[in-house]
């Protein structure tokens, strides 16, 4: 029997995608004409749908634990020496189990959504639970007819004795968390997309469809948020050259639902609460998950060369394409049809805090198209044959300043300004103060703190302060007007969830913005030869490189360099980077050291053996860098405060 | 007569501010735009002198096998990039990526000086075994058809 698990994962898809095609066609039409029964078909198909996919998820993870190299993505992904823990995440260390991880994260979104919205009306419950059954089906397809993991080698004898590894690039925890963070947040925007699109088709909009879409909204852009943050913290030490983002058209491809996807939520923010801008968010949710596809087909069609492009095979880019095409193609006329029955939405003046969110939606939307250009026109060349040209990422760091620098502004601003209008001279008397001590401590800190500055690094400063203290300065003010005769830690437990997670992300982009800045300007980077026991200075600290020694691991063979650390003759490290050669692949890794700290990382990697006992080394000093990340976590976490909002709670049960 | 009110005023004033800023930001990404492309030159164009002197661009090609020669106190390497047509040589300082070997694919970013060498900021290899830049895949298959063509046109002749 237990040759035949293969059979049996591959079987289970394909009744899996039989139920994806019920569960979209059926409740489509029961809605559109007002069958009860059709309707019905909905939750228990996308149940059904869920327990396949968990059968073939299933029996793909057996396959790579019992080492069946009979199977094509097996043998090319694994290897009877690659520890256990790999060889159960192997299943998305390439093409196709990637995309069944897609999917079957698509199947838990859509359960998700069944479990959770019995409070919606039924029409538009079954209408979203249908449209997420379409592009289940779309993936399914395109995994049963161009990629699919199940597949075996055709006669016995071309089974090879043992599998040629995981991409030793891989073989680290990070791939246990990154993947699956982001792809849950890829798919997560498939539930506002969905939403949308079920909105569209009903023509009824209103406040309760954007409360009923935020949480999900949030939670998908909290999962890719930390997905992201994730992968720039893992090519930070893996990578081997200390690099947090490389403007990498894959991170791009990445980047950009992020982008929109951060429009979305502010946007559905104002549809909630005032009942404006419903068109404009219905198509950032659209154009949200539109990107999810894009990044998806750009990853996964191999038209891109980079880390992430494990194959490249015409005949997968064009599905994607095509699929990619029929969805956005499907909801734009769709958009176009419906919208303008959607209706316009709460009043507002010209100086209030409305057109603050929409000038923030403009700016991520401009920002996201300045990164798609960066990344699609050399594609766009390519494929029309105009030369082979590349972007560099000083255009990504300048276009993306110039987008940036203003919306950090607009958020110190937008947090403090009333909605529907407001008075810009009231405005100005209350945030004046304000702006002078951030500008005075854009210019002090940096010398305070680093003992040198620069004219990007006040500016980031001055904006990190701004953005903080502006932000805590509505919180008081919101306190100041909920009530005058409670005390105070009273009246802090009195603010809502969500505002405090408004809050928490913005500080999250105050500190992010300082790990960028101070870590750019004042980093020490030296890439030095390095003899035995010849001490050497970096940024005030003396590096001592004591030889190397071997250390095997199961799968690889090891140089691991001594590298002690001295700040004023006294030791406060020794760091251990090795230089690995895994044997299968006999692909060379640096394993980078780090000396982790709250203000500044230490950052040490081998590069090659230069003979006699010498070494190329990368030594790196760079203060702050662990900013950028917790930044990144703290906008998560608020999107999190935001998303568990009890006037959410009270709605999602049911 | 149309008459233009305070509000409808305030209002075009915003609309015109937004314009002219989104005008301006994409101005200002399409020059920044321009000024990072990087347009990539086989070694075969480099030697017919399409590659210009006063821009960094990115060339690529196989290492040729034998051609890779390490200063003995710096980290400063020479070696040589070869489309099996035409060879240039290419000097580099820092650290080779992990992946760089003799007889590999790889693609090289800098400017080239006078005398047709390459002084590269930045040496990329690719990410595993089977991986081949395209550009270099495309380098060398242009490469063998013109020496196939020309071959051809002199057994003709």
């Amino acid at each position: 029997m237990n040759n035949m698990i293969p059979e049996i994962g591959h079987f289970a898809l394909i009744l899996a995608m039989s139920l994806a095609l019920i569960q979209t066609v059926f409740p489509l039409i029961g809605a559109a004409r007002g069958i009860p029964n059709w309707m019905a078909v909905a939750r228990p198909a996308a149940v059904g749908q869920l327990f396949f996919m968990s059968i073939a998820y299933a029996c793909l993870t057996y396959a790579f634990v019992n080492n069946d190299f009979s199977v094509l993505y097996v043998a090319g992904h694994s290897n009877s020496t690659l520890p256990l823990v790999y060889r159960v995440v192997s299943v998305w260390g390439g093409h196709e189990g990637s995309m069944l991880l897609w999917t079957i994260m698509l199947s838990i979104w859509t359960v998700a959504v069944v479990i959770f919205s019995h409070s919606l009306p039924k029409v538009t419950a079954t209408r979203v639970i249908a449209v997420m059954g379409f592009i289940t089906v779309g993936f399914l397809l395109f995994m049963l007819l161009t990629s699919n993991p199940f597949s075996r080698f055709d006669t016995l004898s071309q089974i090879p004795a043992d599998g040629r590894d995981l991409n030793p690039l891989l073989q680290d925890p990070g791939l246990i968390f990154h993947p699956p963070m982001l792809y849950m947040g890829y798919v997560g925007f498939s539930v506002a997309f969905s939403f949308a699109i079920a909105a569209l088709l009903g023509g009824n909009m209103d406040s309760a469809w954007a409360r009923w879409s935020r949480p999900w909204t949030l939670i998908a852009w909290i999962f890719l948020t930390a997905g992201i943050v994730l992968g720039s913290w893992w090519s930070y030490y893996e990578l081997g050259w200390g690099g947090w983002w490389f403007w990498d058209p894959v991170e791009n491809a990445s980047f950009t639902p992020w982008l929109v996807g951060t429009a979305l939520i502010h946007s559905l923010a104002v549809t909630e609460k005032r009942g404006a801008f419903k068109n404009w968010t219905v198509l950032l949710a659209i154009i949200a998950f539109s990107l999810s596809l894009l990044g998806t087909f750009l990853v996964r069609s191999g038209v891109l060369t980079s880390v992430h492009a494990f194959a490249t095979d015409p005949e997968r880019g064009i599905f994607i394409l095509m699929f990619f095409g029929i969805v956005v193609t499907i909801s734009l006329l769709l958009y176009a049809w419906r919208a303008p029955t959607v209706g316009k939405g709460g009043h507002f003046e010209v100086f209030s805090k409305e057109t603050f969110l929409l000038t923030n939606n403009i700016l991520l939307v401009v920002a996201c198209g300045a990164v798609l250009l960066g990344t699609l026109y050399p594609l766009f060349l390519d494929a029309l044959n105009l030369g082979k040209i590349s972007v560099g990422p000083p255009y990504f760091s300048v276009v993306f300043f110039w987008i940036v620098a203003p919306l950090m502004f607009l958020i110190g601003v937008g947090v403090n300004i009333r909605w529907k209008a407001d008075q810009a001279k009231a405005l100005f008397i209350r945030l004046r103060y304000t702006l002078l001590i951030s500008i005075a401590l854009g210019l002090l800190l940096p010398f305070l703190v680093m003992g040198q500055a620069g004219l990007l690094v006040s500016h980031g400063v001055a904006v990190a302060v701004w953005i903080t203290l502006t932000s805590l300065q509505a919180m008081r003010d919101k306190m100041v007007v909920k009530s005058t005769s409670q005390g105070e830690a009273k009246k802090l437990r009195n603010l809502s969830l969500s505002f405090y997670g408004m809050t928490i992300a913005h500080i999250g982009v105050a500190v992010f913005v300082i790990g960028v800045v101070v870590s750019n300007a004042f980093s020490v980077e030296k890439d030095v030869r390095i003899e035995p026991n010849k001490p050497l200075e970096v940024a005030g600290y003396t590096f001592i490189f004591e030889g190397t020694t071997r250390k095997d691991g199961p799968n690889y063979k090891a140089d691991e360099g001594v590298v002690k650390v001295l700040k004023n003759d006294k030791e406060i490290k020794v760091l251990y980077p090795e230089k690995r050669l895994y044997t299968v692949q006999n692909m060379p890794m640096t394993e980078a050291a780090i000396d982790w700290g709250f203000t500044r990382d230490i950052y040490v990697a081998l590069g090659e053996h230069l003979g006699a006992g010498a070494w190329s080394m990368r030594v790196y000093y760079k203060p702050f860098i662990r900013w950028i990340w917790l930044g990144g976590l703290l906008m998560a976490l608020g999107g999190l405060l935001s998303a568990s909002d009890k006037r959410y709670r009270r709605r999602m049960a049911g | 007569m149309i008459t233009i009110n305070q509000k409808h005023k305030k209002r075009l004033a915003i609309v015109l501010l937004m314009v002219v800023g989104i005008g301006i930001t994409v101005t200002l990404a399409v020059i920044a735009f321009n000024e990072n492309m990087l347009y990539f030159f086989s070694p075969t164009q480099v030697m017919a002198g399409e590659a210009p002197m006063d821009r960094v661009i990115r060339v690529g090609g196989m290492v040729t096998k034998g051609s890779v020669e390490r200063a003995s106190d710096s980290l400063h390497v020479k070696f040589s990039v070869t489309d099996y047509a035409h060879t240039i040589p290419v000097e580099y300082i820092g650290i080779l990526p992990d992946l760089f070997r003799e007889g590999q694919g790889i693609v090289a970013i800098g400017q080239m000086q006078e005398g047709n060498t390459f002084l590269a900021d930045e040496v990329l290899a690719k990410h595993d075994e089977n991986y081949m830049p395209p550009e270099v895949a495309d380098a060398l298959k242009k490469a063998e058809e013109t020496s196939t063509t020309s071959t051809t046109s002199t057994t003709n002749e």
